[in-house]
């Protein structure tokens, strides 16, 4: 009884470390989103005048509501691109058999440790010769290559975990080719093909080095590179609360997709760590 | 490019080889190139046509300033970066970031990890809500930590009662630096490590507990030994992510105060000072050092960690 009481208590107090530590920075942040210009310099942890005008200023700003369109379009078409590719890769790697299989894996380790900052002065270079500086697919095709490695490395975990032969067993008991593939085989895949495509929409949505490197305007700058070049009201001045509001702004879908999903995080990142 | 050499029967080797393979194989290889070509020649493509191009770019004198004065100049641009102290300054300012975020990421992500892998109520919301500055935005990350640091905006300063900002001086900016790195990263750390934890059968727990074992002798007798490989991994990821440190650098004054570290350098060098030649230098060097960091992970850990490990 007593240990048992003891053991409760000591989780308890854990968790309690766990979740404080874990929420305290987010907080602040949203705290600091609350205050009124006049207070935002006070250092109080909780705000003494609150207010949403950080919010309305932020979305009358343009370049942050351009930011966010960017970013949007640019981490969703990143992350689309990476897993149809990846999948592809990930089949064959879980159900072919192939020379070069421990090749296509050797490459995706190399990319996934690639310094990226290496990469900034030459296709700086080079986007600005073929016209691909600050646009879309100037951020896209970076995104999608770095996210290629860790597509590869979940999705053929989740793909040799299959059951590949209920399709077999589907088309003996009179299902076509193609209803087999998708009444069994999909309902099986999908669960790795959303795990991947968070895991990968949280990393290009998180992106800093190629957004402030190969983009210069609205046409292309994604939030992190935005909040970073914020206009304050003279150039002393630190926009604290816009800062902070746009933060908050790029942090809620992020929160919301790894509370909802994570379990498919936890489950995702550690099959592909000790299978890949 | 198979049927050709199938077309070709006058060499003798090559069609005897080919013989072994049924026609099956032949198409699952076909199928296995069409499948995993797109992948490979996207990763190749952006990345090793860049690189190679770094590798040119920084035997050249290519300053965007002056585009006029590009020439050949050989190594010149990496004894320029080399004999500069800049340049070493940095590297160690990267390195210290590195072994201490890492150090702290290690303990406080494995003690996460017990925490997710034992947790007996609400484990699902405890988990979500460990994991939230895995998912939180670098650049977000950065900033609540440098205004919370702040004399001006934050937090902590009035917490501990502080007179001079934490973040004018070199120690004070390391301090915050650090902490931010650590939040961040620590729970990617210690979802590569549950992983690990994962593997190890309770049975054996159960076992040792019978035979009088400790807690502390359980955890260093069997959960480290077991977990090698998945130490390995997640000391591996982590090194050389801590090792590129850019985000939190830039975010907190982009390298003021001596915390300037070796992707800062890069990026100022390519992206304010324009200079190409010497910038691309940089970026080899800083692409060769951190080959050389996985090489040394990989030959040190890497053989302690296979024969026992599950690792396919």
């Amino acid at each position: 009884m007593s240990l048992r009481a003891r053991r409760i208590s000591g989780w308890s107090s854990a968790i309690f470390v766990v979740v404080v530590v874990s929420l305290v920075p987010v907080l602040w942040i949203v705290m600091l989103s609350l205050k009124t210009p006049a207070t935002a310099t006070d250092g109080s942890f909780i705000p003494h005048a609150w207010t949403l005008s950080n919010y309305s200023d932020i979305f009358k700003l343009g370049t942050f509501t351009d930011a966010l369109r960017n970013s949007i379009g640019i981490a969703l078409i990143s992350t689309a691109l990476a897993v149809l590719l990846a999948c592809a890769a990930a089949y064959a790697i879980a159900r072919l058999d192939f020379p070069g299989k421990q090749l296509i894996l050797a490459v995706s380790l190399g990319v996934a440790f690639f310094p990226q900052i290496s990469l900034v002065g030459p296709l700086y270079n080079l986007w600005r010769q073929i016209g691909l500086y600050d646009t879309w697919p100037g951020l896209i095709i970076p995104y999608m290559t770095f996210a290629l490695p860790l597509s590869i490395f979940v999705l053929s975990s989740f793909f040799r975990e299959i059951p590949w032969e209920l399709e077999q067993a589907a088309q003996i008991d009179g299902a076509t080719p193609f209803q087999a593939f998708r009444k069994v085989i999909v309902p099986l895949a999908m669960p790795g093909i959303v795990t991947t495509f968070i895991l990968v929409f949280i990393i290009c949505w998180n992106d800093f080095v190629f957004a402030v490197s190969l983009t210069s305007t609205t046409n292309a700058e994604t939030v992190p590179a935005a909040i970073s070049t914020f206009p304050g009201v003279s150039q002393f001045t630190v926009p604290y609360g816009d800062i902070a509001a746009a933060a908050v702004v790029v942090t809620v879908p992020v929160m919301i997709l790894v509370l909802l999903f994570q379990r498919r995080i936890v489950s995702g990142l550690t099959a592909g760590a000790v299978k890949g | 490019m198979s049927t050709g050499a199938v077309a070709a029967p006058g060499t003798a080797a090559p069609p005897r080889r080919r013989g072994h393979l049924s026609d099956r194989t032949r198409s699952e290889r076909r199928l296995a190139a069409m499948l995993v070509g797109p992948a490979a020649i996207v990763m190749i493509a952006v990345t090793a046509y860049p690189i190679i191009d770094a590798v040119i770019l920084s035997l050249q004198r290519a300053d965007l300033r002056f585009p006029a004065q590009n020439k050949f100049i050989g190594l010149s641009n990496y004894g320029h970066v080399l004999s500069a102290p800049v340049w070493w300054q940095d590297v160690f300012h990267t390195a210290i970031i590195t072994v201490i975020t890492v150090s702290f990421q290690f303990v406080l992500g494995m003690l996460l990890a017990l925490v997710m892998h034992r947790v007996i109520f609400a484990r699902g919301l405890v988990r979500g809500i460990a994991l939230i500055p895995y998912g939180i935005v670098a650049v977000v990350s950065a900033y609540s930590w440098q205004l919370a640091f702040s004399l001006n905006s934050g937090w902590i300063p009035k917490l501990l009662g502080l007179t001079s900002d934490p973040l004018s001086h070199t120690f004070g900016l390391y301090v915050a630096i650090i902490i931010a790195e650590i939040w961040k990263n620590t729970p990617f750390m210690a979802l590569l490590l549950l992983a690990g934890l994962a593997l190890v059968p309770d049975e054996l727990h159960e076992a040792a507990r019978i035979d009088g074992a400790t807690t502390w002798q359980r955890f260093t007798k069997i959960t480290l030994p077991l977990m090698k490989p998945a130490i390995f991994v997640a000391l591996l990821f982590r090194a050389l992510d801590a090792f590129r440190i850019f985000d939190t650098i830039y975010i907190f004054g982009q390298g003021a105060q001596n915390t300037e570290s070796i992707s800062m350098l890069n990026y100022s060098t390519l992206l304010d000072r324009l200079n190409l030649g010497l910038g691309s230098a940089v970026s080899v060097l800083l692409f060769v050092l951190v080959g050389l960091i996985a090489l040394a992970l990989f030959l040190s850990f890497g053989r302690a960690a296979t024969p026992g490990g599950a690792n396919t």
